[in-house]
């Protein structure tokens, strides 16, 4: 008898999913894949880039991309969702090494207990590493450590073209800046050594702050800058000129307590019909939420999962956007066009279509970790809009205008229409960056903003 | 439960098991055929911070290793206390149907060699007279169906071994438990449409380890509801089942 596999993975490549249907944050747009690729093992990359023809594959993490730059219509995605084992710790330099797949979520389990926290946390836990990277996330402490970019010591990157390549500052630095930032276009992510920040508590020594114009924002803003390692700010979208929202900062308190929040809440069971959020629904949200932040007491001690996560304590929460999905629109701005800030609310509280995840942050200076790196001096503005086909994606042309004449870009991470135009203008160093896109990559974001021109 | 050692390390639903076991301060030895693969669960249960992990690279499928395997075993795991037997093939019924090599490399793989791994483990938990023997099946062997009866039918022989072997070593205060689980999302079964049906691994490898730890019933079905699903597919009268088309 010959002695044949001891598991089903061994005896044959990934395999290839019937289901074809991944979706991004924002549920929209709805395409078909033509496969998704499941990777179980890291050595399991080389082959499916291997048997892929051009152009046709983008890896996947856990779909936290907002628009489409996690999609890949009509073709392929390799799920690297299975990819999470860890590869050291060392506890003493707080150095992390771990497959591209691991999510921040388990970051933070291991890190915690041992006096270590994520050098730079977006808004949610439930994105892998490597897509941290692939988004060049920021967080609320922009202002003090750039981006999670700037804590990559080094990476393992499959190519179809060169295999393996091990980059870094040192080694392979171009490569390494593009892949910073790089949508997951230069290569598939196998391992990533990311250096982590020291903390004595994982609570949150919080104040809030309520403020009446963008003048009384920046005035905050750059007060705290100096003395917070958190700032960030909620804005209400349908206040309009009489303008209000709810400053936070905050600093890891000092008192010792190492605690691990990972209970998860409750779930959103189905996609909410679409008429529940509406902008009456939206505005009584936005009073009671303005009415109890701005009464609390100024000052608290906040556990890191409320601080950085609020949302994740609801799972699925993109359903209450209903069928349609929604749209996110982030944009940053120089710093002195404060008045493209005041316009863009303008324009989005006169057309009643604004919702309430509207959040405000001064991006601090630091030069970008990549060559496509979305964070840059300014202010950044980003909103949820439900989509309600044509009257959203023009409102959001008109945003892109007041953008355009001040200077400003848009994320691509939360991007799904921005035009060619706009990519331009945001990133004009794109063609730079295009010479170290794997060949046998592409996603439909991609294709969208560089293809028809 | 203090000692445990995987037999199929690598599978999907061991790798959620050890991530438990691990948090209970449990040591393993980790065996399984592709030594890299077995190095990176070690290496990632290593930094989840386990207290002792070992690995033997070994190919448990051919049955002529098999006495080495217990005596490598025991010298990486003195004492151990547990076995779990968590490998298995899923090969394509349709293939099977078409090629006797493969029908029978399916039935060797998932009965025949786990069969004679059990004998060799039994006797030495027979002689050490506690401890526990824990192996994967699946609900697939409670019925044939035509759409997976060679597969089928080796998860049910190591069902009916498994019942034999409790029976043998209750005397001995051995516990024998069968794990059936239902369908579950991990690389064995992808290629499958994966419906709600498909449970998570992490969920399946919770209630195995409930089920190794206490004195619970020895027969696990996984998740839950398949105990009930199954009672029904078992009542279904044969001149009935054999018309279905599943």
């Amino acid at each position: 008898m010959a002695s044949p596999g001891e598991t089903i993975v061994e005896s044959r490549p990934a395999v290839t999913q019937p289901a074809k249907t991944a979706f991004s944050w924002g549920r929209y747009p709805h395409v078909q894949h033509r496969a998704i690729h499941k990777a179980t093992w890291t050595d399991e990359l080389p082959r499916i880039l291997e048997s892929a023809t051009s152009g046709s594959l983008l890896p996947y993490g856990l779909g936290r991309s907002y628009g489409d730059s996690c999609l890949n219509d009509g073709r392929d995605l390799v799920d690297c969702s299975r990819l999470t084992r860890l590869q050291s710790f060392d506890a003493e330099s707080g150095v992390l090494r771990c497959e591209c797949g691991v999510s921040l979520a388990e970051v933070l389990e291991i890190a915690i207990p041992k006096g270590w926290f994520l050098p730079v946390t977006p808004g949610t836990r439930f994105v892998t590493v490597a897509g941290a990277i692939a988004n060049d996330v920021h967080g609320k402490n922009h202002h003090r450590a750039g981006t999670f970019g700037h804590h990559v010591r080094k990476m393992a990157i499959y190519r179809s073209d060169y295999g393996l390549v091990i980059c870094s500052p040192e080694e392979n630095p171009d490569l390494f800046r593009a892949t910073i930032g790089g949508l997951g276009l230069t290569g598939i992510i196998a391992w990533a050594e990311i250096q982590l920040r020291r903390i004595s508590s994982s609570r949150i020594d919080t104040e809030t702050i309520p403020y009446h114009s963008l003048a009384e924002f920046q005035k905050l803003s750059s007060e705290s800058d100096e003395a917070f390692e958190y700032t960030a700010a909620w804005i209400d979208c349908f206040s309009g000129a009489s303008l209000r929202g709810i400053f936070f900062r905050g600093n890891h308190d000092k008192k010792p307590n190492l605690e691990v929040r990972n209970k998860s809440g409750p779930s959103v069971p189905f996609v909410f019909p679409g008429f529940l959020l509406n902008r009456y629904s939206v505005k009584a949200f936005n009073n009671i939420y303005y009415g109890i932040k701005s009464s609390w007491k100024k000052a608290s001690l906040t556990p890191y999962d409320s601080f950085f996560y609020p949302l994740d304590g609801i799972g699925r929460w993109n359903l209450i956007y209903g069928q349609q999905g929604f749209l996110q629109y982030q944009c940053v701005v120089p710093e002195d066009s404060s008045g493209a800030i005041e316009e863009l609310l303008r324009l989005i509280a006169d057309s009643r279509m604004g919702s309430f995840l509207g959040v405000l942050k001064r991006f601090g200076a630091a030069p970008p970790a990549g060559i496509l790196s979305f964070p840059r001096a300014g202010l950044t503005l980003a909103l949820d809009f439900a989509m309600h086909g044509e009257a959203t994606l023009r409102l959001m042309e008109a945003l892109d205008r007041v953008v355009l004449s001040c200077g400003g870009a848009l994320y691509p991470a939360k991007d799904a229409r921005m035009s060619g135009a706009m990519f331009d203008a945001s990133f004009p160093n794109w063609r730079t960056f295009e010479t170290y896109v794997d060949p046998k990559l592409s996603s439909s974001f991609w294709r969208r903003v560089t293809e028809k021109r | 439960m203090k000692k445990v050692v995987i037999l199929g390390a690598t599978s999907g639903i061991a790798q959620e098991v050890q991530r438990m076991l691990i948090k209970e301060g449990v040591e393993l030895l980790l065996v399984a055929r592709n030594s890299e693969r077995l190095l990176a669960i070690a290496a990632d249960l290593g930094t989840r911070g386990a207290v002792n992990v070992a690995t033997l690279a070994a190919d448990l499928a051919d049955v002529s290793a098999h006495e080495n395997i217990l005596a490598h075993v025991q010298e990486q795991l003195p004492e151990f206390d547990t076995i779990l037997l968590a490998y298995g093939t899923r090969l394509d019924q349709e293939q099977c149907r078409h090629s006797v090599p493969m029908a029978l490399q399916e039935l060797h793989t998932n009965f025949i060699s786990a069969a004679a791994l059990l004998t060799v483990f039994a006797d030495y938990f027979e002689e050490r007279k506690s401890g526990c023997i824990a192996a994967i099946t699946s609900v697939a062997g409670e019925r044939g169906r035509r759409s997976n009866y060679v597969y089928g039918s080796a998860k049910g022989a190591l069902s009916l071994f498994l019942q034999g072997l409790r029976s043998r070593l209750y005397a001995s205060g051995v516990r024998v438990i069968t794990i059936k689980p239902g369908p579950v999302d991990t690389a064995m079964t992808d290629g499958m449409e994966k419906g709600s049906m498909f449970a998570d691994p992490k969920d399946v490898a919770k209630d195995i380890c409930r089920a190794m730890a206490k004195r619970s019933p020895e027969i696990l079905y996984t998740p839950w509801k398949w105990k009930y699903v199954m009672a029904i597919v078992r009542a279904i009268p044969e001149g009935l089942f054999k018309r279905l088309n599943f």
